[in-house]
């Protein structure tokens, strides 16, 4: 019994030890994100690589995933004369789930792996080092600022997700499936309620928070020159993935369960 | 000059599970000296430098920088006595994401908040004092040869004026020409700073160029501590098959050990 007994206990205690020191590092980052001084400069930068630059390929991902809805909406409910239904359909699926969820898996592979790999890359090569040597905190120079700008800018792209998926649903609506532009369009105000928006809103502010910290942690943590690079970005794109899809569902219960 | 050591490390303890580097190391540094370790590779010269700036926690001992104890410190305290330390890395370690003038003003701009135009003044002195022409200054770490990345780390470790400057492993990785000119503008900035030097090194003719005192570095402890000059007259046997570099001699076993 004790041979089986014992990996199981090994693999838990190393289990409890990185929760651990992810929940250490995750109360210290949000600290300084907290306490002066700031690095506005830092900020700025980190809304521009993670918001800017992440805006074609969410925008790609939203308006071919709104088009698609459509599509298969369209072939399901045509069997129940429910066609009139599509714009809602697209709408609300877009706002409160894919639209966040999908903007956030790709931002975790766009950003999350480039943060793991721009910070692992400073470990390795002592520049967190050189950066403490210099009177620097590194959890307020690389860190914080990655959260902020993280947090801050995802709730806007998923914003302008939500317009360029649903905008896709009226494109392939009007232009393939003979909708009337007009009609779809006041369709889509009138089932849209406010509530559908914020909780995509909180989501993608939740995920950004999260694609952040996984590649900050990994790459922070990251050992072993160019595979423990190597390794510590797989693991940010993989986890952050893992957790936008487990607070995707722990975010709509919050929301949405009756 | 004052009696209390700019650094004192007694009975310095560290260990990595079961791999004990350092085993009750004891070392002063006195106020303007230029002391350099010497020693084998993995003796734990890098661990003695990084335990002194707090990013490695000992098990067991006192290191004090001008009589503060470092060892325990945390915050805005050890912020306080890193402050006083410059250091020049054994890669240069500068930051890939910014140009040559910003590595060696960041310590300016970040810690001491000195606004951008009158850091980069500064700092293309800095640079001119370690022989770095300003068209150098807007370029990127990744455009610079080896050589010019050791003056840049150089620049950027004395730029603060510091008290302390640590050298790891300054002449690693250049030819002989260039190591030495590193050394000569190395005893150069810091005498024009008036700062204290430690360095670590296995290269001994650097370590003869840089120094006044050596102390060796020995399975965890100093075996050896004493002016440069005397480093030759030693009488340690560890200390005389280092300087030589022969093959046989008491540490010959532990290399064996090591690979065996």
């Amino acid at each position: 019994m004790i041979p089986v007994l014992q990996p199981l206990g090994r693999t838990f205690l190393v289990f409890l030890e990185a929760a651990g020191r992810l929940a250490l590092f995750t109360g210290e980052a949000v600290s300084h994100c907290l306490r002066p001084p700031f690095y506005p400069r830092a900020v700025l930068r980190q809304i521009l690589d993670i918001g800017y630059y992440s805006l074609p390929v969410v925008g790609l991902t939203a308006i071919f995933t709104g088009m698609v809805l459509a599509l298969q909406s369209y072939t399901g409910f045509a069997r129940f004369s429910a066609e009139s239904a599509i714009p809602n359909v697209v709408v609300v699926s877009i706002t409160r789930e894919l639209g966040p969820v999908l903007a956030g898996l790709m931002v975790a592979g766009r950003v999350g792996a480039a943060m793991a790999a721009e910070i692992g890359t400073m470990r390795v090569t002592e520049q967190i080092d050189a950066l403490t040597t210099l009177a620097t905190n590194p959890f307020k120079y690389l860190i914080a600022p990655r959260l902020i700008a993280a947090t801050f800018v995802l709730p806007i792209l998923v914003l302008i997700a939500d317009i360029i998926g649903v905008f896709g649903g009226y494109l392939v609506s009007t232009y393939k499936l003979g909708f009337n532009g007009a009609t779809y369009i006041s369709n889509t105000i009138e089932f849209l309620e406010f509530q559908d928006v914020f909780s995509g809103l909180v989501k993608a502010a939740v995920f950004g928070f999260l694609i952040a910290l996984m590649g900050c942690y990994n790459g922070f943590h990251s050992r072993g020159g160019a595979q423990g690079v190597g390794a510590a970005t797989t693991n940010a794109v993989v986890s952050a993935s893992i957790l936008i899809l487990s607070f995707n569902y722990l975010i709509t219960e919050a929301f949405f369960a009756r | 000059m004052s009696d209390t050591p700019k650094i004192r490390i007694r009975d310095l303890h560290m260990a990595f599970g079961g791999n004990r580097v350092l085993q009750g190391l004891d070392l002063d540094v006195a106020p303007g000296d230029s002391l350099v370790v010497i020693g084998g590779s993995g003796t734990g010269k890098s661990v003695l430098l990084k335990c002194i700036l707090g990013l490695l926690a000992p098990q067991q001992g006192s290191i004090q920088v001008d009589g503060q104890e470092v060892v325990g410190l945390r915050g805005d305290e050890l912020e306080a006595v890193r402050h006083k330390i410059g250091m020049l890395f054994q890669s240069a370690a500068l930051f890939d994401s910014l140009s040559v003038w910003e590595n060696v003003a960041f310590g300016l701009i970040h810690a001491e908040k000195t606004p951008r135009k009158e850091a980069r003044e500064v700092a293309l002195r800095r640079m001119a004092e370690v022989g770095l022409k300003p068209q150098v200054a807007d370029l990127m770490p990744a455009e610079l040869s080896g050589g010019m990345k050791k003056r840049v780390g150089l620049a950027r470790a004395i730029t603060t004026e510091p008290e302390i400057i640590f050298f790891d492993e300054p002449t690693t990785g250049l030819d002989p020409i260039i190591g030495a000119m590193i050394d000569k503008l190395i005893v150069e900035a810091t005498r024009a700073v008036g700062a204290t030097g430690l360095t670590i090194t296995h290269d001994m003719a650097s370590a003869r160029r840089i120094s006044n005192r050596m102390a060796m570095l020995y399975e965890g402890r100093i075996i050896w501590d004493g002016l440069t000059e005397d480093v030759d007259n030693s009488g340690n046997p560890y200390v005389e098959q280092f300087i030589n570099g022969r093959a046989e001699g008491p540490i010959e076993m532990k290399i064996q050990d090591h690979f065996g």
